[in-house]
């Protein structure tokens, strides 16, 4: 929930226990604090171009949120930001209790080392609009290739529970199958799969099915609602108006690299209260 | 397929029996077309006069006395050529092997995000491709002018040990020039500092064929530079890199024929020569190099192939992709 418009009606309570243990590395920290992600007034930059000028907002767990806002108004680049695939030129973002990309001591920060920001990317699940799935590699070896390499896992046991994943979107037959054999809402279940391989505690859904064919959004967006049910937590930016009605908590709209408005999805697409999100709303729904 | 000319003329072959769309639904298919082909006169008037020469060259080959057949066969398979063909095989399969590993460390120099390893990486690639191999070949084999040993220790040792005001030096360990680099030694370096630097451009131009995407992807799982790198950037980098180092593989088999310059003597071309002047019957030698190299390359490119099929198996895209590689770089 943004702070600053005040518009979200399920931010309640939101504003609790500040860590114990660590303070400048974790301002949330242990089962007290409920906020998965914590953008504080985080700013994002290209050279001259000012993408992001100040996110504030927080995702609590078991939250799925989805942003909307009009192309080119930064949602990529904050979700990118959010797993450290950006780096953010001013502000703070922690996710999970930990500060993205930077150790804090002494009111400095240190940029973390490659292999540490790796390690802090495993607990973040990302999936792509155009799936980026590995085309050298099966279906089955693409969901199996972060948990043996990264997590060292066995590989009997890494096979085992990616068949099961598989299994939950749908496409156990197609272990053995190539991406490019697939049709591209079944490389996005793939693509899916692969990111909960990792048994991630936040997934990040850019755009997943702004790629796809008319006919194939609906069996993506049940995996992802099915996800929600089961309680992940879920960034997800989406076209889908439906969706972020019927599965999201909580919705943001962004433009010009703010946000502009936020709330109960219901609230903000029946009652908007910003000029430039009725402007939007208008032209989508 | 009485003439050439069928394809042009019928492309399709039966596609014209087809029924000619919605319209046409229901009705029996029209007769299939069985137009005159456009001739080709020039065709054939081409095709003779090469059938000329090839008589006349054929006829050369034949009559002349200067190829001396017998002597050629006699002679091309003999125990130092046959030395030399192995000398050869193995300085090229050594070379190309460092170069490619020289290519693939300085192609990622030059990719990585250190600006001291991408100018180091782009000084080498600028050193090693303006120096002509021969000129290398001829550096390396002459090397030991420049150091007569080579000495372990620590460096400027003939300045700070008079300032600590101790005598002697700081070298621990230390080999004669001309016993460590052999000529075959100054043969692979040579070789394979130069071939290292093409293979480093042909690696770049694979690992920036693929699209940013995967290697976001494999990053976001969680994975580490150098695991992104192997897992997923350079096999997929391989098919753009895979024909092009085909190329390299023939061109630096021929290049070996520079090392006499070193000198290194058992390589093939030499060895040819050799018995050329001994036998005071050069030509026959050299012809007898053109098919030595000819049955070489002609095998390497059969491997080629395979090794191509074998990285695009199955995959359409790919194999047009490398297609379109190999002309471009054949144009
Ligand atoms: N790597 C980059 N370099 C320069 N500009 C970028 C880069 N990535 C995104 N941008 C710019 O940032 C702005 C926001 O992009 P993006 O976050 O993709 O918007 P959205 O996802 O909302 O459509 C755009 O103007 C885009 O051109
Ligand atoms: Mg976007």
């Amino acid at each position: 929930m943004t702070r600053d418009t005040g518009a979200g009606a399920g931010a309640e309570g939101t504003e609790n226990t500040q860590s114990t243990e660590n303070p400048e590395n974790a301002v949330v920290t242990g089962p007290g604090d409920d906020r998965m992600v914590v953008a504080e007034n985080v700013h994002k930059s290209f050279g001259r171009l000012e993408v992001l000028r100040g996110i504030d907002l927080e995702v609590r767990r078991g939250e799925v949120m989805c942003v909307v806002g009009p192309s080119g108004s930064g949602k990529s680049t904050f979700l990118r930001c959010v797993n450290h695939l950006e780096k953010i030129t001013a502000g703070r973002l922690w996710v999970n209790g930990h500060l993205m990309g930077y150790r804090q001591r002494g009111g400095r920060l240190y940029e973390l080392h490659d292999t540490q920001v790796a390690r802090q990317r495993r607990g973040i699940g990302m999936v792509f609009q155009n799936f980026n799935l590995f085309p050298h590699m099966t279906v089955l070896g693409n969901v199996m290739e972060a948990p043996v390499q990264v997590n060292r896992e066995p590989r009997a046991e890494a096979r085992e529970n990616a068949l099961r994943l598989l299994a939950r979107v749908g496409l156990e037959e197609k272990a053995g199958a190539y991406p490019r054999q697939l049709s591209g809402g079944q490389q996005q279940r793939v693509a899916i799969a692969r990111a909960l391989a990792m048994r991630p505690d936040l997934m990040l859904f850019d755009e997943p099915t702004s790629a796809l064919d008319p006919e194939l959004v609906g069996e993506v967006l049940d995996v992802m609602k099915n996800l929600a049910e089961e309680g992940m937590t879920m960034v997800v930016v989406t076209h889908e108006m439906g969706f972020a009605r019927e599965v999201g908590d909580s919705l943001v709209f962004m433009d010009g690299g703010v946000v502009v408005e936020s709330g109960a999805p219901r609230e903000v697409l029946t009652n908007p209260r910003q000029e430039r999100t009725q402007a939007f709303l208008s032209k989508v729904l | 397929m009485s003439t050439p000319d069928d394809h042009s003329a019928n492309p399709a072959g039966p596609a014209g029996s087809r029924p000619a769309g919605g319209a046409a639904a229901g009705q029996s298919p029209p007769e299939a077309i069985k137009a005159v082909p456009v001739r080709h006169p020039g065709r054939w008037v081409a095709a003779a006069v090469l059938l000329l020469f090839a008589a006349m060259f054929v006829n050369m080959l034949v009559t002349n006395d200067a190829f001396d057949w017998p002597f050629l066969f006699e002679n091309m398979f003999s125990p130092p050529v046959l030395v030399g063909v192995r000398t050869t095989l193995i300085l090229a399969a050594v070379s190309l092997l460092i170069g490619i590993v020289i290519g693939i460390v300085v192609a990622i120099m030059r990719l990585s995000d250190n600006p001291i390893l991408v100018g180091l990486g782009w000084l080498y690639t600028w050193f090693f491709r303006a120096v002509p191999r021969i000129v290398l070949c001829v550096l390396f084999g002459n090397i030991a002018i420049l150091y007569q040993t080579l000495e372990l220790g620590i460096p400027f040792d003939n300045y700070w040990l008079p300032l600590l005001g101790i005598e002697g030096d700081a070298r621990f360990y230390s080999v004669p020039m001309a016993t460590l680099l052999s000529p075959f030694v100054a043969a692979v370096i040579a070789l394979s500092l130069s071939q290292g630097g093409y293979m480093a451009e042909i690696v770049r131009a694979g690992l920036l064929s693929v699209d940013k995407g995967q290697s976001e992807a494999a990053q976001a799982l969680g994975m580490s530079r150098g695991q992104v790198l192997r897992r997923i950037t350079l096999p997929q980098a391989l098919r753009v890199i895979v024909p092009p180092t085909g190329n390299e593989a023939s061109a630096i088999l021929k290049d070996t024929s520079l090392v006499s310059a070193i000198p290194l003597t058992t390589e093939l071309f030499f060895q040819l020569q050799q018995v050329g002047a001994r036998t005071f019957n050069l030509f026959p030698m050299l012809v007898a190099a053109c098919l030595w190299y000819l049955m070489i390359t002609s095998v390497l490119m059969v491997g080629q192939h395979y090794l191509e099929r074998s990285f695009t198996r199955g995959d359409r895209g790919a194999q047009e992709q490398v297609r379109r590689i190999k002309s471009r770089a054949a144009s």
